[in-house]
């Protein structure tokens, strides 16, 4: 293409394929009840986004869900970048065919779909159910094999040496792990907080099953909002909360956005 | 000396004559347990509880749970309800892969250059990445509702899994980019030296070796959209007349319903039309990079 065209075709698809969609976002959160009723391109007559933003934030108990995404996110991804990271530690250093069987496993979870009926059963049984501890356990199980495929490649690049020199010095393996291996991973864990905040902040499938009805997260909550709003024809308000619950990570992806890049992109294709 | 040396040459070989003592010292098992223990308990044991529990009667009306042998599986086959939901799953997997991957290439391809424009632009095709699926599915129910695009029951399974590959889009749009990168430009300016056109220096220099981009976004698009669910839900519901109830939208309802053996039934096929698909797809693209 042209050197000339290109930067208009750039501007121009990224209006249509972004700016419109996000248009209606931002101008149906900021229309009275009456204009929202049918969605539609045309600006507010008035803008009430900050009024609508307080109404949903205090209507739909928004500072409720939030702590309870909270407390299942944080927990979860640290969970799972510590012990995934342990664990592909191992697999990736040590070749025999036990590791190889063991990573076969580990690894399944990135395509196997988790079995999300009989888990409610199997937390009932364990005395987990609805419990903010069972969801974080269900999560770390689905994720688990993100981060050992993640940090299983990346470990097999840094050389052994590395650690060879701490062992030296008298470092037992909890030593090279935490002062050596850990500091060296840094550029595939961001990349995998990222990914797994992600699917776990956004995540309303596994949430159903697991803690549906008895814990509150973001996404729980907009869709009985939604489910609710829709009959009731509150776009307005479903508009409100959809950028209530982006904002955090888009935030945190503008902050962090170079690096988190450059990770997954150097991750994913060799 | 001789002996000195050696004592000195057989304590340096003993780790190498015994393989497994370094290892077992320096990276001992045990770093595995906590990650497999959970692996077993919360990924392992229910996908195996999931080929008991297809086979009974469990539901939110009675206490007991008794085995039915493949009375789920007999039914959910004869009203229909296994066959169409497979055939939806398959279809929209199918789908979203074709269409996210022609989004993503063509959109790294016309943004690849690093300029201001192209970086703010590539920055905005990852928002719908970062935004909840669920939230994806109201927008363009709002967007749709009155264009009919969502009431067709032939053609609303293509707009649904236009919505998920335009939702995924920017990611498949950056690997496709960092799949350009690692083209070396001497290759191509080689092939420009030798007559190649701009156009062709780029089908045949640059796009075979993307194979491992491809590789990595066909694999995830197609395995990851059987798993769908948001989007659908969110846009449709399943309908119109239950043509786009994907298996875990069937799952999700039946549950809801209190049919928990029948949900379990269909979980357990999505499990393996998913285990059937992933082999063959792998295997096929693996092969596939192989040649090019």
């Amino acid at each position: 293409m042209s050197r000339r065209l290109q930067p208009v075709a750039a501007i121009l698809l990224v209006a249509a394929l972004i700016g419109v969609p996000l248009w209606l976002v931002v101008a149906t959160a900021g229309k009275s009840r009456a204009e929202a009723v049918d969605p539609n391109l045309s600006p507010p007559g008035q803008w009430h986004l900050f009024d609508n933003l307080r109404q949903v934030w205090t209507e739909a108990d928004v500072p409720a869900a939030f702590f309870g995404s909270l407390l299942i996110v944080v927990p979860t991804v640290a969970g799972v970048l510590i012990l995934g990271s342990m664990a592909a530690w191992i697999l990736a250093r040590r070749t025999s065919r036990l590791t190889a069987a063991l990573y076969a496993l580990g690894i399944s979870g990135i395509i196997l779909p988790p079995a999300v009926v009989t888990v409610v059963l199997l937390l009932r049984q364990l005395g987990l159910a609805g419990t903010a501890l069972g969801m974080i356990g269900v999560y770390l199980g689905i994720y688990l094999s993100t981060v050992i495929f993640f940090v299983t490649g990346f470990v097999r690049t840094i050389p052994a040496a590395l650690e060879e020199a701490a062992r030296i010095d008298g470092a037992g393996p909890v030593d090279v792990f935490r002062r050596i291996v850990l500091p060296l991973l840094r550029p595939v864990l961001a990349t995998a907080t990222i990914l797994i905040c992600l699917y776990v902040w956004n995540d309303v499938f596994y949430a159903f099953f697991v803690v549906g009805g008895r814990l509150d997260t973001l996404p729980l909550n907009l869709f009985r909002v939604a489910s609710a709003g829709l009959y009731l024809n509150n776009w307005h308000l479903i508009f409100a909360y959809v950028i209530l619950m982006s904002l955090p990570l888009i935030v945190v992806f503008a902050v962090a956005q170079r690096k988190i890049i450059s990770g997954i992109t150097g991750g994913a294709v060799k | 000396m001789t002996t000195a040396l050696g004592t000195l040459t057989k304590a340096r070989a003993l780790p190498v004559a015994a393989p497994g003592t370094i290892t077992r010292r320096t990276h001992p098992l045990w770093f595995l347990l906590p990650a497999y223990a959970i692996l077993l308990i919360f990924f392992v044991l229910p996908t195996v509880y999931q080929f008991a529990y297809a086979f009974t009667d469990w539901s939110g009306f009675k206490a007991s749970i008794n085995p039915v042998g493949v009375d789920n599986f007999v039914q959910l086959a004869s009203d229909g309800t296994l066959f169409r939901a497979l055939r939806i799953t398959v279809v929209y997997a199918v789908l979203v892969a074709i269409f996210q991957n022609l989004f993503g290439f063509g959109l790294a391809v016309l943004l690849e250059r690093d300029t201001v424009i192209n970086r703010i632009a590539r920055t905005f095709l990852m928002l719908p990445v970062l935004m909840s699926a669920l939230a994806v599915g109201y927008i363009f129910q709002a967007l749709l509702k009155h264009t009919g695009a969502l009431a067709d029951t032939t053609w609303t399974i293509v707009v649904v899994s236009l919505i998920h590959a335009w939702k995924w889009m920017g990611l498949a749009m950056l690997i496709y980019l960092a799949g350009l990168k690692t083209v070396p430009e001497d290759v191509v300016e080689a092939a420009r030296i030798d007559g190649a056109s701009p156009w062709r220096a780029f089908w045949a220099v640059r796009v075979p070796l993307l194979a491992p981009a491809i590789t990595f976004n066909v694999a995830t698009a197609l395995l990851g959209s059987m798993n769908g669910f948001d989007v659908v839900q969110a846009t449709t519901g399943g309908g119109p007349a239950r043509t786009t109830e994907l298996l875990n939208i069937f799952i999700y309802r039946t549950f809801g319903q209190g049919l928990f053996a029948q949900a379990t039934t269909m979980s357990l096929v999505l499990f393996l039309l998913v285990a059937l698909l992933a082999f063959p797809v792998i295997v096929l693209l693996r092969r596939r990079e192989e040649i090019l």
